[in-house]
Order: C-alpha cells, then sequence, then structure tokens
C-alpha cells in the first residue's frame, strides 16, 4: 500500500468532527510544536522535508517562510489559498470537506512558525458548503482551546477567520487574493516587493495553498527527514491528483511522489485507465495552464524514460516535449477529443478570467479567441491564421504583470506545436471539421460528432 | 452577460437583524479602520436575501461600511458571482470549461435551453428560473455539474434534470 499522509483518515466516519479527528491522532503537531518547539525550530523541520508549494509553482514552503520580514510592532500574517479554481483541480475541495480539521491543525502549527496571530482562509464563494464545514471545524477548535488567547498555555495567541470570494479566478494568485481580501477587485500587484515583505494591509505575509498547510502536520508531526525520504531528488512526500476527463474513475488521489505516470492512469487503484475502452490522445497533468502532451510523449520522455509523478519528470524535455506537475489537475483526453475545440474552450477560459490590467494580456487573450473561433467553427480561417496564433501567445508570454499571461499562451503553444496537424485539417475542412474528429494523427474519425 | 447598465430595485433594501448579526460577524474580523474587506461577504448576504444585488442593495452596502458607493460598485462588477440584473428563483450555473465539456456539458446546456424554453440568461415567464454558463467550479471530476444557490449538483443527466426542475416547480 502507498503511504498516505494527509487522506489516511478521509473515510473514517464522522472525521470531519474535532473528537473523532483527535482519536485519530489529530492536533498532535499542535501540541508537539507549541510546547517543544521553537517558532524557528518548526520552520527549520519544513526546510529539511522539502515541502514545495503545492498551489501551481513549486516553489520550496521553508525558503518561502524564512523569507518573511519581522519588523518589530508590524503584525505578519498567513493567508490560506482555497481559491482553486484553475480548471482540472479539485483536490483542496476534497482534503477541506472531507478532513477540516487538517487544515486547520496545519494553519495553527504554520501561524505559530510565522509569528501569525490572525490568520484568514480565502475560499472561492461557490465552495459555500465547505465554507460551513470550516466554519464548524474552527468552532470546535475554539472550543478545545486550540485557537485564542493563549493556547495550551503556551503564550501564543492566535485567531483564525474565514473569508469568501466572490467567483473569479484570478484571485487565485497570491496578489490578486491579497488585494480581494482587503476588499478590492482582483487586479494583481507587481512585484516586488512581494508579499513576504509588504502584504495583507501592507505587512509581511505568506500564502500559501490549502494542501502545503494540510502537509506541515505529518511534517511536524514525523520530522521533516521522514517527509524527505519519500519521493525523487527534489520533489518529496506525497502529492494529491484531481484527475477527471475520459477516466473510468475520475476522483481525488494521495501519491508518493515517483509513481510512474503510466500506473497512475491505467491502475485500478488510481484513474482506471481511459473510459470505454478508448485509447488516449493526450493529457494536461497539471491543471489547464500547463502544457498539454500526446500520448507519446506523456509515457515516456523524449530520451525514452518512464515519465514519473515529480516535479521533474513532468518537465522533462522543456515546453518542447515536457509539461508541469502545476496543480496536479489531471485531465485525459480520449481519441475523439478536439484539440482545437479544447484549446478554443480554455482561450475563452483566460479570455473571461484576465483582469483586464494590462494590454498583451487583455488584447492577447481575445484576439487568440477571435482566431481560434474561426477555426474551430469553420468561419474562413487560413493557414496563416494559425501562425498568427503563434505569434500573439508568443507576444503575451513574459509580457505581463501576472502569470495568468503565461497560463494563457501556454496551452495555444503546446496545443499548436504538438497537433498542429489538426489545426491544418480544421482550415481545410470547415465544413467536415463541425461534424467529425480528427481523431489520432492522420485519422480522422466519421463516427463522431465534436460539434 | 454582464451589462454595464445599472439595474434598479424597486423594493427597498433592507438589512434585518439576522442579516445584520452576520454583517457584525465580518467587520468584527478584520483590524479596525479595515472594514472595506467585508464588501464581498455583505454583497453574498444581501444577494442571498434578493436573489440579485441592485445599485440601491450596493449603497446600502457602502453606508453600512461607510465607504463611498463607487468603492462597492467596482468589486460588485468585478466578481462574477454577483447578478447585477433580475434572475429567476433558481440560476442554474453550468460549468462549461473543458474537463465538463469532454464529458458532455454542451449537451446539458441544450437541454436546459429546450426544456425551459429561454436562451441563456433569461428568465422563465413563471419568474422560477433563469440559466447560464459559469467557468470551473472545482467538481471537474464530477462532471458535467451546475451549481444552484449554495448547491452543487454534479454527474448530470437528462433525468435528474427532469428531476431537479420538477421537484422545484413543485415548491
Ligand atoms: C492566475 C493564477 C491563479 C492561481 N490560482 C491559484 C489557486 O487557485 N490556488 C492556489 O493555491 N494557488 C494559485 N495560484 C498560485 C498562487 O499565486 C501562489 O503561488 C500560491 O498560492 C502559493 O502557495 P504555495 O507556495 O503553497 O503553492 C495561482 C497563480 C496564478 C498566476
Ligand atoms: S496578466 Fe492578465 S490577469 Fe495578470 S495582471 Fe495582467 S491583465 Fe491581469
Ligand atoms: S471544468 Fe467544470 S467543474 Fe472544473
Amino acid at each position: 500500500m502507498p503511504r498516505k499522509l494527509l487522506l489516511e483518515h478521509d473515510k473514517v466516519e464522522g472525521i470531519r468532527h474535532i473528537d473523532t479527528y483527535m482519536k485519530h491522532g489529530g492536533y498532535r503537531s499542535v501540541e508537539k510544536a507549541l510546547k517543544k518547539m521553537t517558532p524557528e525550530e518548526v520552520v527549520e523541520e519544513v526546510k529539511k522535508s522539502g515541502l514545495r508549494g503545492r498551489g501551481g509553482a513549486g516553489f520550496p514552503t521553508g525558503m518561502k517562510w524564512s523569507f518573511l520580514a519581522k519588523p518589530e510592532g508590524v503584525p505578519r500574517y498567513l493567508v490560506c489559498n482555497a481559491d482553486e479554481s484553475e480548471p482540472g483541480t479539485f483536490k483542496d475541495r476534497y482534503l477541506m470537506e472531507y478532513l477540516p480539521h487538517l487544515l486547520i491543525e496545519g494553519m495553527i502549527t504554520s501561524s505559530y512558525a510565522l509569528g501569525a496571530k490572525v490568520s484568514y482562509i480565502y475560499i472561492r464563494g461557490e465552495y459555500r458548503w465547505i465554507y460551513e464545514i470550516l466554519e464548524t471545524a474552527i468552532e470546535e477548535a475554539r472550543a478545545k482551546g486550540f485557537i485564542g488567547k493563549n493556547i495550551l498555555g503556551s503564550g501564543f495567541d492566535f485567531e483564525l477567520y474565514m473569508q469568501p470570494g466572490g467567483g473569479a479566478y484570478i484571485c487565485g494568485e497570491e496578489t490578486a487574493l491579497l488585494e480581494s481580501l482587503e476588499g478590492k477587485r482582483g487586479n494583481p500587484r507587481m512585484k516586488p516587493p512581494f508579499p513576504a515583505v509588504k502584504g495583507l494591509w501592507g505587512c509581511p505575509t505568506v500564502v500559501n495553498n490549502v494542501e502545503t498547510i494540510a502537509a506541515v502536520v505529518p511534517i511536524v508531526n514525523d520530522g521533516g527527514d521522514e517527509y524527505a525520504k519519500i519521493g525523487i531528488g527534489k520533489s518529496t512526500g506525497t502529492k494529491l491528483i484531481s484527475a477527471c476527463g475520459n477516466i473510468k474513475t475520475p476522483g481525488v488521489f494521495e501519491l508518493e511522489m515517483g509513481l510512474p505516470v503510466e500506473e497512475f492512469l491505467n491502475s485500478d487503484e488510481y484513474c482506471g485507465g481511459v473510459a470505454h475502452g478508448k485509447r488516449l490522445k493526450a493529457v494536461v497533468p497539471g491543471g489547464s495552464s500547463v502544457p498539454i502532451v500526446p500520448a507519446g510523449l506523456f509515457y515516456k520522455n523524449i530520451k525514452g524514460e518512464d515519465r514519473l509523478m515529480t516535479y521533474e519528470s513532468l518537465a522533462d524535455g522543456g515546453f518542447a516535449s515536457g509539461t508541469m506537475m502545476g496543480s496536479g489537475g489531471f485531465i485525459v483526453y480520449d481519441e475523439d477529443q478536439c484539440i482545437v475545440r479544447n484549446t478554443w474552450n480554455f482561450t475563452r477560459f483566460y479570455n473571461h478570467e484576465s483582469c483586464g490590467q494590462c494590454s498583451p494580456c487583455r488584447e492577447g487573450t481575445g484576439w487568440m479567441l477571435k482566431v481560434l473561433d474561426k477555426i474551430e467553427h469553420g468561419k474562413g480561417a487560413t493557414m496563416e491564421d494559425i501562425d498568427l496564433l503563434w505569434d500573439i501567445q508568443r507576444r503575451i508570454e513574459g509580457n505581463t504583470i501576472c502569470p495568468l499571461g503565461d497560463a494563457a499562451a501556454w496551452p495555444v503553444a503546446a496545443a499548436i506545436r504538438h497537433f498542429r496537424e489538426e489545426f491544418e485539417w480544421h482550415v481545410k475542412n470547415p465544413q467536415l471539421a463541425q461534424t467529425k474528429s480528427y481523431g489520432l494523427v492522420g485519422e480522422t474519425k466519421y463516427e463522431t460528432a465534436s460539434a | 452577460m454582464h451589462s454595464t447598465k445599472p439595474s434598479h430595485s424597486k423594493a427597498a433594501v433592507v438589512f434585518t437583524p439576522e442579516m445584520m448579526a452576520q454583517v457584525e460577524h465580518f467587520t468584527k474580523q478584520y483590524p479596525a479602520g479595515k472594514q472595506k474587506s467585508a464588501i464581498i461577504p455583505l454583497l453574498h448576504i444581501v444577494q442571498k436575501k434578493y436573489g440579485w444585488v441592485s445599485v440601491e442593495a450596493q449603497d446600502k452596502v457602502a453606508e453600512l461600511l461607510q465607504l463611498q458607493p463607487i468603492e462597492v460598485y467596482e468589486v460588485a462588477t468585478f466578481y462574477t458571482m454577483f447578478h447585477l440584473h433580475p434572475v429567476g428563483q433558481y440560476v442554474l450555473e453550468v460549468c462549461r470549461t473543458g474537463p465538463c465539456m469532454i464529458v458532455g456539458a454542451e449537451d446539458i446546456c441544450k437541454y436546459l435551453e429546450n426544456k425551459l424554453g429561454i436562451k441563456e440568461g433569461e428568465i422563465t415567464a413563471d419568474g422560477l428560473f433563469t440559466w447560464r454558463t459559469v467557468e470551473c467550479l472545482g467538481a471537474c471530476g464530477y462532471a458535467p455539474m451546475m451549481q444552484v444557490g449554495d448547491n452543487f449538483h454534479e454527474y448530470l443527466t437528462p433525468e435528474k434534470m427532469d428531476k431537479l426542475i420538477g421537484d422545484w416547480r413543485n415548491k
């Protein structure tokens, strides 16, 4: 059995309630950290663990924590990013819905480490029922004395609050999230200054993903070295993956870093393989923003080695032949799916979600959408339009305030890079493309409609 | 969908004592002078009561938080969860993003359009329903899906939609 550090007790009856949660070892990390460790020692364990941010960028958490400025007399904040809106991603929801106390416990222990006396969980507004589950859990934790004044006699005072969002993908970007938490539009801020220096209300702030904060619990309980034993190289510990698309058993899975992707996709313990006996066409393994890879580059990298579920292995080959771990939103496409249509759909998403501050992103996503609409819907696109699309995405990437611009450009670039023939087929057969799907390379599928 | 033309409410916007208790719950959780942070929570509170947020509702939020109305308008118009125009009693929000699309979200939309006899964003004659498409709701593995009020309805099929709509009609 693979080791589970986060979802070990997710199926235990009543685990949402603090008594059951504590019976299964819950809140030990709070006891241990507050009674036996200094905040610096907690940070040190997190550093040793090699834990990397689970929100998408994979930045080492211990290092991020050690960047937090500590000026005298200025409050510091920990803000949990529970905005989860990257298409394909629904892992944080699962963790919060089934194990709310794991997040609360992680928030208390992490806030102690950072010296944050007040912390917030910013949760996307649509997760209304989870908001309520967490509120109940916070009240339970307060009643047990884990939140409030002088927790466990340690002298540490701590308050934890919930803040709902209003339905904007961009508020998952950490500086947009802070703007939103301050009651403003979700416009990302220019960096520097980084939130570690000037964050919430101008005070030093750490923003961490739900899963990152939850992982602090086993790290403090068992020690950073123990956590770092799992995985390969710089990809340590376990990772939650939310799997969806054309697979037999979609859902949220915890796996040890280093699991071969082939096993993850095809074994019954995880995705159960492509649904309805169809063949695999492509995979987007880390949420809609990461490059799509065709089946041929998915199982094995360009050198012919097995691809593994690690940050490094998924990215092997760079953008030419690799992709990224991203947020762990694993989207599987079978042979009947239309890559052009999917690219059009994702571009519509980014265009809809652009905050509009920078012109390359605001105008670029709009242009790409228009061109893709022409190609996908048979509105007289030419081969030059494919080149135009390539040109626009290239001009967005790297030229914007926040990474949403890159996130909009990469899926388009990867689709053209690996599936150019399919775009050309759409241009050459505008009528046919309305009712038939291109299928796998060079093989038009006459039985399925992609309209 | 987000037309820039502001919409006004005919009835007066009133915060009941229960709503005021919720307002206080939020304003207490920020440092002194940072009550602006309560704008989004308060807009949710108003929308839950009235179904949408009129200009008058936004003005009321500004008044309660002692802010300029524009500070509330610019937030209300940015966040897509807020309905700035009247909607049906039940707003059916179907996710249209990639992972949902590849397992049938478009068929769900067509089905709703036929069944309810209205286009996206419209209100049925009986005032009961509005449907619209939204972007990924974090339910991609349980698709196709839609959100209605505080609830997610997942693994949608025509039979399931018939049952849900029938139940709402009979309520
Ligand atoms: C457009 C955009 C959307 C993002 N959405 C999320 C999100 O929904 N959840 C999240 O944890 N991080 C998201 N991020 C990453 C955050 O900016 C930030 O890196 C992360 O919350 C840091 O936490 P971590 O170090 O624990 O991963 C997003 C980034 C961008 C650019
Ligand atoms: S890149 Fe896009 S989303 Fe990010 S700040 Fe610029 S316009 Fe806004
Ligand atoms: S794509 Fe529909 S819920 Fe994520």
